[in-house]
């Protein structure tokens, strides 16, 4: 077995233990006879913590061993970097429950993390060489601390969206309780993006098409999933599969529109598939499990993270992001869409806090920001790097 | 101005919420509450005391956090605008109209509204520069508000609060100790807080403790690093204080380095190298930018000597041998050179056969030295060649004289006047690639095209920036500021033993409550001291506690 071959099957273990250890810490924290609640509670806790920690060290495992294998930081491309903020999500997790022995945070820890590591699974594995730009110990330190300061922000909406899971009413209408429900749908959306990615590979589908791009130079694209959207001007090279419905204009990408559909589709009949099932809303599902976590503790939490985070996320994201592309480029800042996006990620944090200080801004209010901050960062990772980023310095000299 | 002077005598600058000295609540607001508000210890802000004159409702309103908070939310989204579509100095093209163009063709007419909104250049835009000096004005005023009036509360506390202030605080206990002798409890108390690395004072029948106070001057020092950074971002529009300059240096090429008076630069190789991996699906999907391996020039830097004539470059000493690539700028005196673009291939020589066309002797060959034409090549003494245009970057004819776009030899193309024995006069023919134009009708010659040698270019950026060092002093307060506040908190205990022997007790921490329980959880059992309630939980969050206790 080769190195790379031994990383991906650790890779594969810890996801594994995450799963086992969410199941584990969903028996912890469910309701139970309050006689034996004590008992039962610490260990099925103990069980689930000592998985995810299993499962923690299985993934360090994946990360030393491939970094070994390619000889730089495996936080180079879209698969690695999203594996490793996976990672740091969990190691995030294990910090903050050290400190407050808060079970209850892995419930939504580790389905957070098992979610960005089956995305990140989506993206092309290959060990790709390093470019140029890159080809510095800049990469090692700005990107790993960078991750860990967006995974300690992550853990501060992890116990936000406990504390909503459980104050929000399921049974009364509100519009909270209609954006907990989106969020949720998300949630389900992701795993529909990993399943219809997973279906059309197993299936091997493939789709050639000539089109004309935005410099008018013709261009050729293999679509893996049945083109619902062509791109401009396309013809169709493969015989027997499906013509585009629609054609787009050449800014549009239109294969990467057509996975979004896709996993639009799969999502939202995976979610009508579960509400069939359970027929009550997801919320209402996930309401009584946390019955009992204290909220005011879990606000806490989630006020505490954002303090641990925000000074490891200004000094990665920002300060040693500044110093290395002083090094490369010789202007500390660009206001490269990836730069300007973390500006934002710090402005918003910074306004979190500062309105920490005014009164009313604690509980729920302080909850739904923590849970915008993290789809700030999630739109940094996802939408900027797939899409703003066409025409990105960083892929350049 | 107007003093209110608290019951315990002192005297207290009007707005303060709380009694300096014995922590009485002063105002209404202050009284009615359960809990006090302990922000800036109840101190006067200057935005609270004075509101008469112009000056003091400007100060007023860039003082208030509320209008910080919404000035960051403003430069947020106007950040965020500037991310929709390329900036314009991540586009390839020069002039104005090809920008307004190039934003309809991509962008269609939103593109176009974008480029027409100047949202296409928003970060230099006047209103975005003015959005952040008014963050910045926002940071100076709030920070010098709320700075002062709270460090003067904090040197001045005293040990014994009154008891109004002590049952308002979030955390409290009062009764009787629940074990041993009372007469040693504030001992007992003062002993185990000293453990725990507290500061403790006492004042006859009172104790305070108190650790980590460095930690609420936090904000205050990284506002003050923010501000620096800022400064010397301003720096930079001083003349002097920094140099952006572009070049292109040819390989075998000298050239003056524009913005650093009296040196040279020098081209020895341009270097490309490519991975020679098998392509991964990362490598396919963006194309030829992610297969580059290096990119590299190897200069030489050169002073002229200091009593030099201005441009003459046959005194010059070599200062630095370096091969610059990315990551890797040449430094030099203040001076770094980035490796940022490169040309391959650019025409260097073009050569010719002069030709007979019906018999295809050729006469003679000719050599043209693009970055140094001579007007005129002598073969023979009867055969010449004489240049009467040359036209770099021929971009067709207008009027019927050819036309150059630019000085770059992309699309050389000459006018050539061919004197041989048989043709004395000489017979005039336009050359371009691919192209050959006799205005006088049929020659007998022709400029037979033979060969083109070519050659690499460099395209380095010259830095020089002299407010990096101040950047960094501002950086490092800041993350120095933003530490202090975040992993340090002011946690403050006053113990109150009353005559009864009873204990009356409160806590403060202006962040991380879990922190100071854990430390009230270990004195209250070393000095027995009664169990302390959190007045902040409401009475059904407290049963969820207690019930959820066996959940954490």
């Amino acid at each position: 077995m080769s190195l790379l071959d031994l990383s991906g099957n650790l890779l594969f273990v810890a996801f594994i233990a995450y799963l086992v250890g969410t199941l584990l810490f969903g028996g912890a924290i469910k309701q139970s006879k309050p006689e034996d609640a004590k008992n039962r509670t610490n260990n099925w806790g103990k069980l689930a913590l000592i998985t995810t920690v299993i499962g923690f060290l299985a993934h360090l495992g994946y990360f030393i061993t491939r970094w070994i294998y390619t000889g730089h930081a495996p936080v180079s491309n879209m698969f690695e970097f999203t594996t490793a903020f996976g990672m740091f999500i969990i190691a995030a997790f294990i910090l903050i429950y050290y400190m407050y022995r808060l079970t209850a945070l892995g419930l939504v820890a580790l389905p957070v993390a098992l979610l960005i590591i089956g995305y990140a699974s989506m993206f092309p594995r290959d060990v790709d060489p390093l470019v140029p730009s890159l080809q510095s110990y800049w990469l090692t330190i700005h990107v790993i601390t960078a991750a860990l300061g967006q995974s300690i922000l992550a853990i501060s909406a992890v116990a936000g969206l406990l504390y909503l899971l459980k104050a929000i009413d399921p049974k009364t209408q509100s519009k909270s309780r209609f954006w907990m429900e989106a969020v949720l749908y998300f949630c389900v959306l992701v795993v529909g993006f990993i399943l219809a990615t997973v279906i059309f590979r197993g299936i091997g589908y493939e789709a050639n098409f000539n089109y004309i791009d935005g410099q008018n130079s013709e261009q050729e694209i293999t679509y893996n999933m049945p083109a619902i959207f062509g791109m401009n001007d396309y013809t169709l090279l493969t015989d027997n599969v499906m013509e585009p419905i629609v054609e787009m204009p050449a800014v549009i990408n239109a294969k990467k529109l057509t996975t979004v559909f896709w996993a639009f589709v799969f999502g939202s009949i995976i979610y009508i598939i579960i509400r069939l099932i359970i027929r009550r809303r997801i919320l209402e599902l996930l309401h009584p499990l946390v019955r009992k976590v204290n909220l005011s503790l879990l606000d806490e939490v989630g006020y505490r993270s954002v303090l641990i985070g925000f000074p490891v996320f200004t000094l990665g994201a920002l300060i040693f992001a500044m110093i290395w592309a002083q090094e490369a480029w010789g202007r500390f800042w660009g206001w490269d869409p990836k730069e300007v996006w973390a500006l934002i990620t710090w402005l918003f944090f910074a306004a979190y806090l500062h309105l920490r200080l005014s009164k009313g801004w604690e509980g729920k209010k302080s909850a739904w920001l923590a849970v915008i901050g993290f789809s700030i960062i999630l739109f940094n990772l996802i939408v900027v790097n797939l899409v703003i980023a066409g025409l990105h310095s960083y892929a350049s000299a | 101005m107007e003093k209110i002077i608290c019951v315990c005598g002192h005297e207290n600058p009007e707005g303060t919420k709380l009694c300096a000295k014995c922590g009485r609540p002063l105002t209404e607001d202050a009284l009615t509450s359960k809990i006090l508000d302990m922000k800036y210890d109840g101190a006067a802000i200057r935005s609270k005391t004075r509101n008469k004159s112009f000056v003091d409702k400007i100060w007023n309103f860039f003082s208030s956090v509320k209008v910080g908070i919404t000035l960051i939310i403003i430069n947020l989204i106007a950040a965020s605008i500037g991310t929709i579509f390329p900036q314009e100095f991540y586009i390839s093209v020069q002039t104005e109209e090809q920008k307004a163009a190039y934003y309809e063709d991509t962008y269609g007419s939103i593109g176009k509204v974008y480029y027409e909104l100047g949202l296409s250049d928003v970060y230099s835009s006047w209103w975005f520069q003015i959005l952040v000096g008014l963050l910045a004005i926002s940071i100076i005023v709030a920070s010098i508000d709320r700075g002062i009036p709270l460090h003067r509360s904090l040197k001045n506390q005293r040990v014994k609060r009154h008891e109004s202030f002590m049952k308002r605080q979030r955390v409290i206990a009062e009764g009787e100790i629940t074990e041993g002798d009372s007469a040693n409890t504030l001992n007992l108390v003062e002993e185990k807080m000293k453990k725990l690395r507290y500061k403790v004072r006492r004042d006859g029948n009172a104790l305070l403790a108190e650790r980590g106070r460095f930690a609420r001057y936090g904000p205050y020092i990284n506002h003050c690093g923010l501000i620096i950074f800022l400064a010397a971002v301003m720096l930079r529009l001083v003349p002097g204080f920094y140099v952006d300059e572009s070049m292109w240096v040819r390989e075998g090429e000298m050239r003056a380095v524009p913005g650093m008076d009296g040196y040279f630069i020098e081209n020895e190789k341009f270097i490309l190298e490519m991975h020679d991996n098998e392509k991964t699906e990362n490598q396919v999907l963006q194309g030829v930018n992610v297969v580059a391996k290096n990119y590299q020039t190897n200069a030489k830097l050169y002073k002229q000597s200091k009593d030099a004539v201005p441009g003459k470059i046959d005194d010059l000493e070599l200062v630095k041998d370096y091969s610059i690539r990315v990551n890797h700028p040449l430094k030099y005196d203040g001076f770094s050179f980035y490796q940022m673009d490169f040309k391959l291939n650019e025409i260097k020589a073009m050569n010719f056969n002069l030709t007979n066309k019906e018999s295809g002797e050729s006469l003679g060959d000719v050599s043209i030295d693009l970055t140094n034409p001579k007007d005129e090549y002598v073969i023979g003494d009867q055969t010449k060649v004489q240049l009467l245009g040359y036209y770099p970057d021929f971009s067709g004819f207008e009027n019927g004289e050819p036309q150059t776009a630019t000085p770059t030899p992309n699309n050389p193309a000459f006018i050539f006047k061919m004197i041989t024995p048989d043709k004395p006069d000489g017979e005039v023919s336009f050359v371009a690639i691919q192209q050959t134009i006799e205005p006088n009708g049929d020659n007998a010659y022709k400029m037979a095209f033979n060969s083109v040698e070519t050659r690499n270019m460099s395209g380095l950026t010259v830095h020089k920036d002299s407010t990096i060092p101040l950047l960094a002093i501002g950086g490092a307060i800041f993350m120095i500021g933003v530490a202090i506040g975040s992993y340090w908190n002011h946690r403050r205990l006053w113990v109150e033993q009353l005559e009864d022997g009873t204990i009356r007790l409160a806590a403060h921490t202006n962040k991380n409550w879990f922190g100071i329980k854990k430390d009230l959880d270990a004195v209250t059992q070393f000095a027995h001291l009664p169990q302390y309630i959190d007045q902040s939980q409401d009475d059904d969050e407290e049963e969820n506690e207690k019930e959820g206790e066996s959940t954490i």
